[in-house]
């Protein structure tokens, strides 16, 4: 096999579109229509790769002029620093507004409960649901992909919320051609995925093709970690290995970015953007099941905590 | 593996859309999660998965067709209510699935899947041939005008291999929707269940030289000859910067909708009509100087006259009359029905105008192509001919000629779920003296 001869094969045409130029474009068309028919659209950025795609993407949809959005973080409190580091340096750098919506403040006033198993992923959504309403956010950018687990496989681009950010999978509009349709009541919104038809892997190849920075944890490095669940995880605030667990130095990276208390890394000794490609390329698993603790509760996992407002 | 995987890993390639469309019974979740499974599509979590639910219900082996169950609503209930995408990947070419269900009640679902597919696969069992959910299946694709439609002949080894049985099949297929008008049919004789042709060539059917499903998916052409296609753009947002590096910048943001635009060419802003050239255009932070559909582009023109979101530029050598009488053939989405008089919103392009039903011509059975005539409202999943009166003049094309520009959505203007999805102009279930399709009803036109 050779890679030059296959690159055009199927275009038939000069007008064809890389598979990368044809997902690029529709989350541009995507990012334009919600700014030409929304008020108050935000940006759901956790400084996780998805989400720093989502900025890239809405950058290039703007320019020269600014992007109309500000940005929002569900701040767990449980967030790897490197990941921090990156998210006040992309606002500094492109002169954004960020809504910080956080988890802690809401269990140190005894609204919500720390969880037994300590995972705080599950908590995200009173918060995100009650920063959405009080700043009348109506359009809420997330950078969900339908490839990354079932319940996903069924979310439409503009995902109709109602006031408490529930998801009625049997509610949701037909989506025919590129004719998204952004209508809602007053007090419900629009969750707006521009990434649906993404997968793990494009979003890798656009990064590469981009020269898009990510936090360096993305890459691997050497880290402390201990075994629990079968996924590496890493002390920190929000705890650490147990009676019987134990603390080893391994070369790893992070697939996904999410609260450190559930969300795994993975052995690799990939440095560079090359290495993860052809690693990703290779992987047998998942990444959600080789990184992710929530998602393994149980069979619907996913779909349930849609259901109640997760992103 | 170490070349797939660096090709897969490296390479730009093409994306194919397209859809499924076939019942339980047919095999179609089989076939889907044969082509996830032998692409090597499927990892060893979801494999375990679906080993692990295979095992719960007493099953021997994996059932694929778990692999694409979606919702626990669905798995209780043992059906698929949705239209659920899947994603897959081949050295060669990169595939957006749009898996719909087969059943009488969700032709929507269908329709839905078949708006932005270039490729459907209709699926029919060996031992059954086509049936009236088959000769349905063809109709919906002509309807949407799906550019490609393969027909997979599934459970080939219920029939022993037989190729007399797959060649009847096919003709008798391929007569039926070329008469409806899809310009292209690839027949296919498969075992979805024991891989013949799915992504392997067959060792029981040396009979049959063609592709398999996988060969013909990585090899159809994607995009057409565009030179003849009517250039339309329609705009979505004004970006103007007004920093001290940009004062003056004012360019028009859109995905291009069909065809080619060039700098230097005149161009016409519909609906106002007025007239100037491109002086610019901006493919997303770099200078080309033509852009083609599907590529999201800013213009920017010579003459700073007023355009706004929900315009439509479109070259001056090849404007569209605009009309405020809309006739189309639509498939009504909603549980709510669409009645004669009804004011709705109708979305066409970027463009959101307020509108009313001013007829119902007719109804068309899927099944055999009658007509009713006035039937006086459509209820979820029903096809028919509307005539709609909008509250400002559309630049509307034929679907014919734009499935982008020919078509619209109608949205209820009180809670805003979307009705209808509509076609512009003359289709096989227009009303037409000369067909006469409706003789089994006893209707006369």
């Amino acid at each position: 096999m050779t890679t030059v001869a296959k690159v055009e094969e199927g275009t038939g045409t000069p007008y064809g579109l890389s598979h990368l130029d044809a997902l690029e474009s529709e989350a541009v068309h995507i990012f334009r229509e919600v700014a030409g028919e929304f008020e108050r659209p935000v940006i759901l950025f956790s400084g996780g790769k998805d989400s720093i795609v989502m900025l890239h993407l809405a950058l290039k949809a703007f320019a020269p002029a600014p992007v109309p959005f500000s940005l929002l973080h569900v701040d767990t409190g449980h967030n790897f620093p490197e990941v921090l580091a990156y998210r006040d340096r992309a606002v500094a750098t492109h002169g954004l507004r960020l809504h910080v919506a956080s988890v802690q403040d809401y269990i140190d006033r005894g609204v919500l409960r720390e969880r037994p198993d300590g995972t705080r992923n599950p908590l995200q959504t009173l918060p995100l649901t009650e920063r959405i309403q009080s700043e009348k956010f109506d359009a809420v950018f997330g950078g969900g992909r339908r490839d990354e687990e079932k319940a996903r496989a069924k979310e439409r681009v503009f995902s109709l919320r109602d006031e408490f950010s529930q998801w009625d999978p049997r509610r949701q509009r037909p989506e025919l051609w590129n004719l998204y349709n952004g209508r809602h009541a007053p007090g419900e919104h629009v969750r707006v995925f521009p990434l649906s038809n993404w997968t793990e892997l494009d979003v890798w190849q656009y990064i590469a093709r981009e020269g898009i920075e990510l936090p360096e944890i993305y890459y691997a490095h050497e880290r402390e970690v201990f075994r629990r669940g079968g996924m590496w995880l890493t002390a920190g605030q929000w705890g650490g290995a147990k009676d019987g667990e134990t603390v080893e130095k391994r070369l790893v990276r992070y697939r996904t970015v999410g609260d450190m208390s559930c969300t795994g890394a993975v052995d690799s000794d990939a440095t560079t953007l090359e290495q993860v490609i052809a690693e990703i390329a290779a992987s047998r698993l998942t990444e959600r099941g080789a990184t992710r603790a929530d998602d393994k509760l149980s069979e619907a996992a996913m779909e349930d905590r849609k259901r109640e407002g997760y992103f | 593996m170490s070349t797939t995987t660096e090709l897969t890993g490296t390479t730009e390639t093409t994306l194919l859309r397209f859809a499924t469309a076939g019942s339980v019974d047919d095999g179609k979740s089989t076939l889907v999660g044969r082509l996830l499974h032998d692409s090597k599509s499927v990892l060893a979590d979801q494999l375990e998965a679906v080993e692990r639910a295979s095992a719960s219900r007493g099953q021997d082996g994996p059932d694929l067709a778990l692999l694409t169950d979606g919702l626990r609503a669905e798995r209780e209930q043992g059906i698929t209510i949705d239209v659920a995408y899947r994603y897959f990947a081949t050295p060669r070419r990169r595939f957006i699935l749009a898996d719909t269900p087969g059943h009488v009640q969700y032709t929507r679902n269908m329709v839905t899947g078949a708006s932005t597919a270039e490729l459907t696969v209709i699926l029919v069992d060996a031992r059954n041939g086509v049936v009236e959910q088959t000769r349905r299946h063809a109709a919906i694709a002509a309807l949407l005008r799906v550019p490609h439609v393969v027909l997979a002949v599934n459970k080939m080894d219920l029939v022993d291999y037989r190729e007399p049985v797959f060649a009847a099949i096919a003709e008798e297929f391929t007569a039926y929707a070329t008469d409806l008008g899809v310009p292209e049919v690839t027949a296919i004789p498969i075992s979805a269940l024991a891989g013949d042709n799915v992504v392997e060539p067959s060792a029981n059917m040396d009979w049959y030289g063609g592709p398999t499903v996988l060969e013909h998916l990585e090899t159809v052409p994607v995009s057409h000859d565009l030179a003849h296609c009517h250039a339309r753009l329609p705009v979505q947002y004004v970006i103007r910067p007004q920093t001290a590096e940009h004062p003056d910048y004012r360019g028009y943001a859109g995905q291009i909708a069909a065809g080619t635009f060039h700098v230097g060419e005149e161009v016409t802003v519909l609906p106002s009509g007025r007239t100037t050239t491109i002086s610019a255009i901006d493919l997303l932070g770099k200078p080309v100087d033509a852009a083609w559909t599907t590529q999201s582009v800013t213009l920017l023109l010579t003459d700073d006259i007023d355009v706004s979101r929900g315009d439509l530029i479109v070259p001056s050598k090849d404007a569209p009359a605009t009309t405020q009488d809309v006739e189309a053939t639509v498939c009504h989405v909603a549980d709510q029905p669409l009645t004669v008089g009804h004011r709705v919103l109708l979305k066409h392009g970027t463009r959101t105008v307020k509108a009313i039903v001013r007829d119902i011509p007719s109804r068309l059975t899927l099944d055999d192509l009658s007509l009713h005539p006035h039937p006086g409202q459509l209820v979820a999943n029903d096809i028919g001919r509307v005539k709609i009166r909008t509250a400002e003049p559309l630049p509307v094309d034929s679907y014919a000629d734009s499935r982008r520009t020919g078509s619209f959505i109608l949205i209820d203007p009180a809670d805003g779920t979307t009705l209808t999805a509509g076609m512009v102009g003359e289709s096989f279930a227009s009303p037409d003296p000369v067909k006469d399709a409706a003789e089994d009803d006893g209707w006369d036109f």
